[in-house]
């Protein structure tokens, strides 16, 4: 990463030379939402054949940004400039049409219709769908992309970097003059992100304005020539071209890092969360393992459905104590693995052991009595009712059951009370107990669910991308719940696709690939290398 | 949005100003498009040249006012009360139970071939109670396809109970028809279940028992809805499936059991309203009840004390409207025009308040 991050630096420097004028600028964008005012007098400029980096956490006005140049929201003031003009991008369509073309963080691409096909669908309903001049369009950004797509293949069967050159193809289909690409690296492999960057340089040579949206530090410096840090809404600074190439990367990361938190040392261990030299805290503990593993899962293979990559195999013990993390990319079985063992999903074949017992086919309220406790990540969409109260979510999965429900009857008084004592001992920010969930914000969300999962009964817990979509605050708590769980005794597996996250709180790295568990490693030196390796599908090392 | 309202009415111990005004908020919103609708039916009577003022005159002299009236619309309660505690179990577990109709026939069908015959041999309390109970059954056993075809292959239960629901229609028809025809009549109708037979009337009046049962049906499947774990697995169910899978709740059974309660139900509005006032089911008949209650509730956002009171809007609305479009000479459907204009009023109320809400909240 380094390595790369130097050639980058190189060719900056040679760039120097002409300073061309923003093709597209934003002035004073302020844009509110109930409660938030997520842009808050944005102005910021973007030059041909320049990356300009957007950096800031969640909840820093990113996305905001993003959908007023998509033309998906309206600024409430300010305006938008392409060229000198001041335009209004009432829709996608317009945004497109003005060159300015979007690549969101999820694959928006139908997965039942080839490459070509795809690239069509963005035609006004009355006009013919014509191959001919599509077919030469998508020859032209080919070459002006670099790579080499099949257009008749169907998108569903391209990898997931070749499904995104694909949505930057169909971005700049109407004309490339802004490229915006909305944490593009998310769900790439190592290789995937080197050829990106391959792709971005090149559009940045033709002369296309980049902006690329991340919330990491090392990409931002990376790939980026000019670096812009959002802050609660707004500019908390920039790093133009002529300093950063100046700057070594320790000092642009420093730089930054000023910017994002106004007062360094009290926010000195968020920084090292953003960076990705976390705490490294697992390396406190020692994990015991000459007892028998708590958990033994043997050759485990599941029915996938459409579009699910099902398990072909995946065998690994746990210790009590012990953070196991898979990593991988997103939809090679991780899913799958963590239904499995929470028992919502069934097994085909292989077999999973607590204690030496034999607990394959528990459903959910078995493997819930055993202990076992899963932390999805998809918060609302099954985690949790968001129309239901908090205090219902609290009590979602002991439904029925004493000392809540007596004999089929609800204890209402007691749910609540119930709920307003964990809402003050997890601190969730909520008006009552009583209003409904979705209310709430994720993080808040996410305290609800480690709340009702990690209680005292916990004995195995499933967390599932545990911090996604959480700011840093949030991210650092929920690290500190599954660390403190290790220290009580819980035997945790960790699925998530950030590698950093993983290193910060894993004693052991396994890699799914393909629905297989490729390999397991030691979170020790050298473990990212491994890892990257097993995500791409090479043997263990 | 109807769960949260409802688990705040259960739960709702807020302070009472609070309270209070949310109350008087919920009236409005009903209220208000209430007489919108009404408005607006009178101007459409003006335009086709009729008198408003002696039209709702008449439906509120005949509906509500006059003895007679009262109680017809009484009786007629009962059965659109028991279709609608069974709409409300299912749209509670989101399930849409649209065949209502076929259930309802079916069951009716059943309880009127089932009352004459076994009056002969048992007392007439062990007869209503049998045919009441074999007819939930028979409006449960007529959901049972839709409901496996929803539990196991996920299809959708709307166009399938609709399906069943047509099936339901014309099968009863050939039951009354073929199976069940009493010979002595000219016109195809099942044997008459004798006057003195059937459901008790309430002290002197003409309202049957019926009523009664259906009332404290509803309450009940309100409780239940709200205040057992059984109802709150069926709203989790209805609200966010995944997360009933996630919870460990058994879906598939739940679906099928939901099914089953909201068939039973309605099967048992048909067998009340033979038992208690028709004694026999001609052919061809068919009240179209079904359908009907779904809108009443949603209007009571399926909630079942709002439910009785609506209800009671409706069947006197119906009686009433039945002899007021007689007398100023409208189509005897006039009041499905208002039902209808009641539906888009109360959309749009809703929609507005929404905003306000929204606005409130910024």
């Amino acid at each position: 990463m380094n390595e790369r991050g130097a050639s980058s630096l190189s060719s900056k420097g040679e760039e120097r030379g002409f300073v061309p004028g923003p093709v597209a600028a934003v002035r004073n964008i302020t844009k509110r939402f109930p409660g938030v005012v997520a842009n808050d007098g944005v102005s910021l400029e973007f030059r041909a054949g320049e990356i300009h980096a957007l950096l800031g956490e969640n909840g820093a006005g990113k996305s905001t940004l993003i959908g007023i140049l998509a033309g998906m929201q309206q600024p409430d003031e300010g305006e938008i400039l392409i060229g000198d003009q001041p335009v209004t991008i009432g829709s996608p369509r317009e945004s497109l049409a003005l060159g300015i073309g979007t690549v969101f963080q999820h694959v928006l691409l139908v997965p039942s219709l080839t490459v070509i096909e795809n690239l069509m669908l963005g035609g006004s309903w009355w006009q013919r769908l014509g191959r001919a001049p599509a077919l030469k369009r998508f020859r032209e950004l080919s070459a002006l992309l670099g790579v080499a797509i099949d257009p008749d293949a169907e998108v569903g069967r391209l990898s997931l970097g070749e499904q995104q050159q694909v949505e930057i193809m169909r971005a700049l289909w109407r004309g490339e003059k802004v490229l915006i690409l909305d944490e593009p690296t998310s769900m790439l492999t190592p290789q995937g992100v080197h050829d990106l960057g391959q792709v971005m340089r090149r559009l940045k040579e033709k002369g296309v304005a980049l902006i690329l949206i991340t919330h990491k530090l090392m990409e931002a410096y990376e790939f980026g020539d000019r670096i812009s840090v959002l802050r609660l809404g707004r500019v908390a600074g920039e790093i133009a071209p002529e300093r950063l190439t100046k700057m070594t990367e320790a000092e642009a990361i420093d730089a930054v890092i000023q910017m994002m938190f106004a007062n360094r040392a009290e926010h000195a261990r968020e920084a090292e969360t953003l960076v990705g030299r976390g705490r490294k805290a697992h390396k406190d503990r020692a994990v015991d393992r000459s007892a028998p593993p708590r958990l033994r899962v043997s050759a485990l293979q599941t029915e996938a459905g459409l579009g699910e990559c099902p398990l072909r195999g995946v065998s690994f013990d746990l210790w009590t104590g012990e953070v196991l993390g898979i990593a991988g990319v997103d939809g090679n079985g991780q899913k799958h693995l963590a239904e499995v063992l929470a028992g919502q999903r069934r097994v085909a074949r292989g077999e999973i052991k607590l204690d030496g017992a034999d607990i394959t086919r528990d459903g959910v309220p078995a493997r819930r009595r055993e202990g076992f406790r899963y932390i999805t990540d998809e918060r609302l969409g099954e985690g949790t009712v968001g129309a239901f109260s908090v205090a219902t979510n609290l009590v979602l999965k002991e439904i029925g059951a004493e000392p809540y429900w007596r004999r089929g009857f609800s204890d209402w008084d007691l749910i609540h009370s119930h709920a307003r004592d964990q809402i003050q001992r997890h601190d969730i920010r909520t008006p009552s107990e009583k209003t409904p969930l979705a209310r709430l914000s994720g993080g808040n969300i996410q305290k609800v669910l480690l709340a009702r999962e990690l209680n005292a009964e916990a004995s195995v817990a499933i967390f599932n991308k545990p911090t996604n979509g959480l700011d840093l605050q949030n991210t650092r708590l929920a690290h500190d719940r599954i660390l403190a769980s290790a220290q009580r005794g819980l035997a945790i597996v960790v699925v998530s696709t950030d590698l950093d996250e993983l290193l910060e709180i894993c004693d052991r790295i396994g890699v799914m690939f393909q629905g297989r568990l490729t390999g397991i490693v030691d979170n020790a030196a050298d473990v990212e290398h491994k890892v990257g390796l097993l995500m791409t599908g090479a043997a263990a090392p | 949005m109807t769960a949260e309202v409802q688990s705040k009415a259960v739960e709702g111990k807020s302070p009472g100003g609070e309270m209070a005004r949310e109350l008087t908020a919920a009236v409005l919103r009903v209220l208000i498009p209430v007489l919108l609708a009404l408005a607006m039916g009178g101007l459409i009577l003006l335009v086709l040249g009729k008198d408003p003022l002696a039209y709702y005159g008449y439906v509120l002299k005949r509906g509500l006012l006059s003895w007679g009236g009262l109680q017809e619309t009484l009786t007629r309660m009962a059965p659109l009360l028991l279709i609608a505690a069974g709409l409300i179990v299912a749209f509670r577990a989101g399930i849409w139970n649209l065949g209502g109709d076929g259930q309802f026939l079916l069951a009716a069908v059943v309880t009127a071939a089932l009352g004459p015959a076994l009056i002969d041999v048992l007392p007439r309390g062990l007869t209503l109670v049998i045919c009441m109970i074999v007819s939930m059954l028979v409006g449960a056993l007529w959901s049972v396809i839709p409901a496996l075809l929803k539990a196991r292959y996920g299809v959708n239960e709307i166009v399938t109970s609709l399906m069943m629901s047509f099936l339901g229609t014309s099968f009863a028809n050939v039951l009354v028809k073929l199976f069940f025809r009493d010979p002595t009549t000219t016109v195809p109708q099942t044997r008459d279940l004798p006057v003195d037979d059937r459901l008790p009337r309430i002290l002197d009046t003409t309202i049957h028992s019926g009523v009664l049962i259906a009332v404290a049906v509803v309450i009940l499947v309100h409780l239940m809805m709200t205040r057992t774990s059984f109802g709150l697995k069926l709203q989790i169910v209805g609200a966010n499936p995944a997360a009933a899978i996630h919870a460990g709740l058994n879906v598939g059974w739940l679906t099928i059991a939901t099914f089953a309660l909201s068939a039973g139900l309605i099967g048992l509005a048909g067998s009340v309203e033979i038992l208690g006032v028709w004694g026999t089911v001609r052919a061809d008949w068919n009240p179209s009840f079904g359908l009907l209650v779904v809108p009443i509730v949603f209007l009571a956002r399926l909630n079942g004390y709002a439910v009785i009171g609506f209800t009671l809007f409706f069947s006197a609305l119906m009686i009433g409207g039945e002899s007021a479009a007689r007398r100023i000479g409208v189509p005897q459907h006039y009041v499905l025009v208002l039902v209808a204009l009641l539906l888009i009023f109360l959309a749009l109320v809703e929609y507005l308040d929404h905003l306000r809400r929204k606005r409130l909240t910024a």
